[in-house]
């Protein structure tokens, strides 16, 4: 075991130890911060595997959708220092998390081929090609990141793009609310 | 068993770190002398002037001097807070208000990971930048990092339980998130134009920026708009004058850390000053040619170890003269209401960002085209 697999256990236990404990801890600062301590540590794991660049993104994405969820505790729901309420619709979230961690299970023992390697759908990389299809340079460099979002993956970029401005416009219409004694 | 190689590079960097860690650590140290001096001076005032070493004071004309600059006053300040005795307030959340101070320094020491200070000749007449890590997305990861300070603002203001804090926490978050958008779309056309095809440069590496200053125009000159939207932009982001929403004394007393006091307040205060030497080095390295003499003029220093020592100097003459501007402008501009922040940030900044951006595209694409 040499160093950067002792790193690679030590930030895989912070990241789903983080993730675990935002679920099940009682006081939503709380959960933001182990949500970002969560986050943090997927992006060690991208430094591991020498991949900067999504590294960053990971950090520099999730740390401000964060700070919007937490200031989201701090005004919606009131949470004073002392403690928030607790969500009264326990039955609910239990029922929604059972589920999630079902199709989690399930999905992992398919793709392994339940306990069989040879069904296993995980296969090792075999060339670089196999995973880009073409001629697309198969690097973590930023460069090449650029050429496959705006070559290969452009119509992909550009709808997500548009999906992102609808939600930009919906919010805009529903939060301004039309005042009629103004606009006239 | 152990890899004593693996060991020895790790030692090595970790004091390497350490020492950029005294470095920035003590210009932030002095950054508050500064603040003190230049505001004393500006003000017709004569500043700190009385703290002084045993035994120094007698050492004539020098001890003289070194007591009327005031510069044991850092060293004075530190051990003030150091000693001051540790008041929690009874109405705070207790791990939230003492994990605040830490983790808003920790990004400010964070950032200087990849900051380049300087270069270093080889024998072979190659040079290597000096810098603890050298990323290909240096600047991203210095916007993200630098991203996450805000969380120790917030924390602090939140976990006070008081209106004061809670109102300079709450618009410190909403001044970050305004002008970060601007900032990285000031810093776009740079690497635009650094990136052009034909000169090498690949990513958005700092060192690949500073070398495209060398013997050729500061950025500073060829796009005067990026540098005066990134100048605003790291006023807002550092929360100085005429931009400190978070901590304004006249309406909000103290801001996010009116109820700390002793050394959480000192941990605060620190990180406020290094951020702004981190942001005066990015400034230096970005619109000011780095470690290079002059635009359009290549070093006049030999490309030796000397040659490294005056590169490494005048990096921090450029740098130390930015966080003098700071200081001049806090003590020259009055603060601007909330209101005004909010509508420079978006209404201003951001639609002038986006035009110099389109604009900075259609020129290196006009400059780039094959002839015909």
């Amino acid at each position: 075991m040499n160093t950067v697999d002792l790193l690679f256990y030590f930030f895989a236990t912070l990241s789903v130890g983080g993730g675990l404990l935002m679920v099940i801890s009682r006081h939503p600062v709380s959960a933001a911060m182990f949500m970002i301590i969560s986050l943090v540590s997927v992006a060690a794991l991208f430094v591991l595997l020498e991949s900067f660049f999504l590294a960053i993104l990971q950090v520099l994405v999730y740390a401000g959708a964060v700070m919007v969820l937490f200031l989201f505790i701090i005004m919606l729901l009131d949470v004073g220092p002392e403690g928030g309420k607790v969500s009264r619709v326990k039955m609910l979230s239990g029922l929604a998390s059972c589920l999630s961690v079902g199709i989690l299970v399930i999905l992992l023992l398919q793709f392994s081929g339940i306990g069989d390697a040879s069904l296993s759908n995980w296969k090792a990389i075999q060339s670089t090609e196999s995973v880009t299809g073409d001629s697309l340079v198969f690097s973590t460099s930023l460069k090449n990141f650029g050429y496959g979002l705006f070559t290969k993956y452009m119509l992909p970029l550009q709808v997500a793009g548009f999906l992102l401005l609808a939600a930009m416009v919906g919010v805009i219409v529903l939060s301004k609310k039309s005042t009629p004694d103004l606009d006239a | 068993m152990f890899d004593f190689e693996m060991l020895f590079m790790i030692g090595l960097k970790v004091l390497f770190a350490l020492l950029m860690i005294g470095a920035v650590m003590t210009m932030a140290g002095y950054s508050v002398l500064a603040e003190r001096k230049v505001s004393a001076w500006m003000q017709g005032r004569v500043g700190p002037n009385r703290t002084v070493l045993p035994l120094v004071g007698y050492v004539p004309f020098a001890g003289k001097f070194l007591k009327g600059m005031g510069m044991f006053q850092p060293l004075a300040d530190g051990l003030k807070f150091l000693f001051k005795e540790e008041i929690i307030p009874g109405h705070v959340n207790k791990f939230y208000y003492n994990l605040a101070p830490i983790v808003a320094l920790v990004p400010a020491l964070t950032t200087m990971t990849v900051l380049p200070f300087g270069e270093f000749f080889a024998d072979n007449g190659e040079s290597f930048p000096l810098m603890l890590a050298n990323l290909e997305v240096g600047i991203l990861f210095i916007l993200a990092v630098s991203s996450l300070g805000v969380y120790g603002i917030v924390l602090a203001g939140w976990s006070s339980n008081s209106k004061y804090p809670f109102l300079g926490g709450i618009r410190s978050s909403a001044q970050m998130i305004s002008y970060e958008l601007a900032m990285g779309l000031s810093l776009l056309p740079i690497f635009l134009w650094v990136s052009e095809p034909g000169t090498g440069a690949m990513g958005l590496s700092l060192v690949d920026i500073v070398d495209s200053q060398k013997q050729s125009p500061w950025l500073l000159l060829v796009q005067p708009l990026s540098a005066l939207i990134f100048l605003i932009a790291l006023f807002a982001e550092t929360n100085r004058l005429p931009f400190d929403m978070p901590e304004s004394e006249t309406d909000l007393v103290g801001g996010f850390h009116t109820e700390y006091g002793g050394f959480k307040f000192g941990i605060f205060f620190v990180a406020e000053y290094a951020h702004i030497v981190v942001g005066s080095a990015i400034f230096t390295i970005v619109f000011l040619g780095g470690w290079h003499f002059m635009p359009w003029m290549s070093d006049p220093w030999p490309a030796t170890w000397i040659g490294s020592l005056i590169g490494v100097g005048w990096f921090l003459a450029k740098t130390i003269f930015l966080i003098f501007f700071f200081i001049w402008i806090r003590w020259t501009l009055p603060r601007f209401r909330y209101d005004q922040v909010m509508n420079l940030g978006w209404t201003k900044l951001l639609p002038l960002a986006l035009i110099n951006l389109i604009f900075y595209v259609c020129l290196v694409t006009w400059l780039d085209q094959p002839p015909a």
